[in-house]
């Protein structure tokens, strides 16, 4: 077993009652950087997340980390990793120094060095004014950063971030984002799970795309853009009449399928650009010039990344056909 | 009262001014990669106690059942039965204290199972069991805390005990010597809330169930009245009931007596709850 994987599984399985919420997850995270798991809700991240963090037995397969079985070498585990669920993981009842303090005595400091740790933390986490507030009355941000700030007590080898962002407005957001990149930057492994394809993007450098409990896509940033193409570009035509003929000349420039939107002078079209955002903003204006060229006027463009649904319709879609593939192969 | 706390200090918290983290900071924080010796099982625990009290602290209502229902049931039953079953209120609660002191207090013991209902569903629990601490630390901790709760409940009933006419005639060590051993009896006794707080779904039908229990577990007891004039078979149930034996010792020791089988047996069957229920709660716990 190598030791340069901070999480290793095969054929993870977890079942409720009729629900197979993790079926038959591998997954190979190598230790020191951010592996982002990205998937709607009920996809099996969470599951997922909680089965390697000893929350939960595995139903089948296995899962090791840093070489240790979750399940049989538990407690091996539970000392080199930390979590920071998706509910708050500290006691609301209490105030912010007290739940500090609480897990640094438990992680075996003494009353003294507990203290000093905890006041660290709340100073480096731009807590310490609300050090003394319980913690039921902070903010959506500041309860994640306590919370994130109560998996660090212990400088962890592993940490497991359980959609850090949800619900936080777009500042609290990226102050999550800093404080993940100092930890990881520190040579501690991240877990994160997450909904949103812009937060993998930021921060991970390796993401599995997972689905119905089950991995449908893994690898870096670049081979899962090159994979579902790297963006969007959305058009507003001025005149709607001139729409088939827009349709043609896009298709034609940027070899991709056009779909029309139920607004008639609007159109959206994927664009590859070869994995690269560069790429992909070359393309479009390529697209645009060759609309230029044939007298059609657009009132508004934007070329996004990829949203999530559009990164899932890709690859379900290219599932779907790699399944009709096998059947083929089979009955031939 | 505690509604405008809670408003003012929501409204502190808008008002304050939030800093940045600061990456660099935090990068020093995480450079060292050390950690201390995990705690032993006893300090563990009395970590997760020091929490109980913490929430105490907080959260102060909670003291509520165990200083009004207590000085209620002293006060209700003395006056009720008093006249009627020892002629006077002076002479039934000489009787009536330490039985009613014991039944109050293993009454409370229940509301440890609604308080692990609801408190185990929280995130907290979540990072408590990814630990790598004594598993049942967090339980036993509570337990403790329970216990300060039960103690608090004891002083009150034996002041208004003492007020209306009470009097312990084994003196301050007898005394001391009773509400120990009924502290060691409700901390035993509190596993079974444990395991039904784990085990049942909703703090409704943990608290039913704990009716079903502490009910006739209770009042089938020698605390109000000499067992001699029951039935047969109510004797045989009422007579090894460990609430009995545990009234009764408690009874003699603050009296000045040493009940040496009614200690045995109290702390026998003390033994035996933890043994059982304390090892199916940490079934369930590890289960959970």
């Amino acid at each position: 077993m190598s030791t340069d994987l901070a999480i290793e599984t095969t054929g993870l399985v977890k079942v409720f009652g009729e629900n197979r919420a993790v079926d038959g997850v591998d997954l190979s995270v190598p230790a020191g950087m951010v592996y982002g798991l990205l998937g709607p809700n009920g996809a099996g991240k969470t599951t997922t997340v909680r089965m390697l963090a000893t929350l939960l037995r595995p139903d089948g397969g296995q899962a090791r980390v840093f070489g240790k079985d979750v399940r049989k070498d538990a407690d091996a585990v539970r000392s080199r990793v930390s979590l920071t669920g998706q509910y708050a993981s500290v006691d609301e009842d209490l105030t912010g120094a007290e739940n500090l303090v609480l897990l640094g005595r438990l992680l075996g400091h003494s009353k003294p060095a507990a203290r000093e740790r905890a006041a660290q933390l709340l100073d480096a986490f731009g807590l310490s004014e609300a050090a003394e507030k319980q913690v039921k009355n902070y903010s959506g941000g500041m309860r994640r950063r306590i919370d994130i700030a109560a998996s660090i007590l212990n400088t962890p080898d592993l940490l497991f971030l359980d959609e850090p962002t949800t619900g936080l407005d777009p500042r609290s957001r990226n102050q999550v984002w800093d404080i993940v990149r100092a930890v990881v930057a520190q040579g501690t492994t991240v877990l994160l799970t997450t909904q949103y394809l812009d937060e993998a993007d930021q921060l991970a450098s390796r993401i599995a795309v997972i689905d119905h409990g089950k991995v449908i896509a893994e690898g870096t940033k670049g081979e899962l853009k090159a994979s579902v193409g790297s963006g969007a570009v959305h058009l507003r035509l001025r005149d709607p009449g001139r729409r088939p003929e827009a349709e043609r000349v896009l298709a034609a420039a940027l070899g991709a399928d056009v779909l029309l939107d139920p607004d008639p002078v609007a159109l959206t079209a994927r664009v590859n650009g070869h994995g690269t955002e560069q790429g992909a903003a070359e393309q479009a204006a390529r697209a645009l010039a060759e609309l230029a060229r044939s007298g059609i006027t657009v009132d508004n463009f934007a070329l996004g990344q990829p949203s999530l649904d559009e990164v899932f319709l890709a690859l379900t879609d290219k599932n779907d056909k790699n399944d009709k593939n096998d059947k083929k192969g089979t009955a031939v | 009262m505690s509604t405008a706390t809670t408003t003012k200090s929501t409204k502190d918290m808008a008002d304050l001014v939030l800093e940045a983290p600061r990456a660099e900071d935090l990068a020093a924080l995480l450079v060292s990669k050390d950690r201390p010796p995990r705690p032993s099982a006893l300090s563990a625990s009395f970590t997760f106690g020091w929490r109980a009290m913490l929430k105490i602290k907080h959260v102060p209502e909670q003291l509520f059942d165990v200083t009004a229902f207590p000085i209620m049931m002293v006060l209700m039953y003395t006056y009720l039965f008093g006249g009627a079953l020892a002629g006077s209120v002076s002479a039934y609660i000489q009787f009536l204290l330490p039985g009613i002191l014991t039944m109050s207090v293993v009454m409370i013991t229940m509301y440890t199972g609604v308080a692990v209902n609801t408190d185990i569903t929280k995130g907290v629990f979540d990072r408590f069991r990814t630990l790598p601490i004594w598993r049942p630390a967090p339980m036993v901790g509570y337990l403790l805390g329970d216990v300060v709760r039960y103690f608090i409940a004891s002083v009150v009933m034996l002041g208004v005990g003492m007020i209306i006419g009470y009097r312990p005639h084994g003196g301050p060590l007898g005394v001391v010597l009773g509400i120990a051993l009924l502290m060691v009896f409700s901390f035993a006794f509190s596993w079974i809330w444990t395991m039904f707080g784990l085990l049942l779904r909703t703090e409704k039908s943990v608290m039913g169930v704990s009716m079903m229990v502490i009910f006739p577990l209770t009042f089938l007891s020698n605390v109000f009245v000499d067992p001699k004039t029951m039935p047969g078979w109510l004797q045989a149930f009422v007579n090894n009931s460990p609430v009995t034996h545990v009234a009764t010792a408690v009874r003699e020791l603050m009296v000045g007596n040493w009940p040496t089988a009614d200690i045995a047996w109290s702390l026998g069957w003390a033994g035996l709850l933890v043994l059982v229920f304390g090892s199916v709660t940490m079934r369930l716990y590890n289960r959970k």
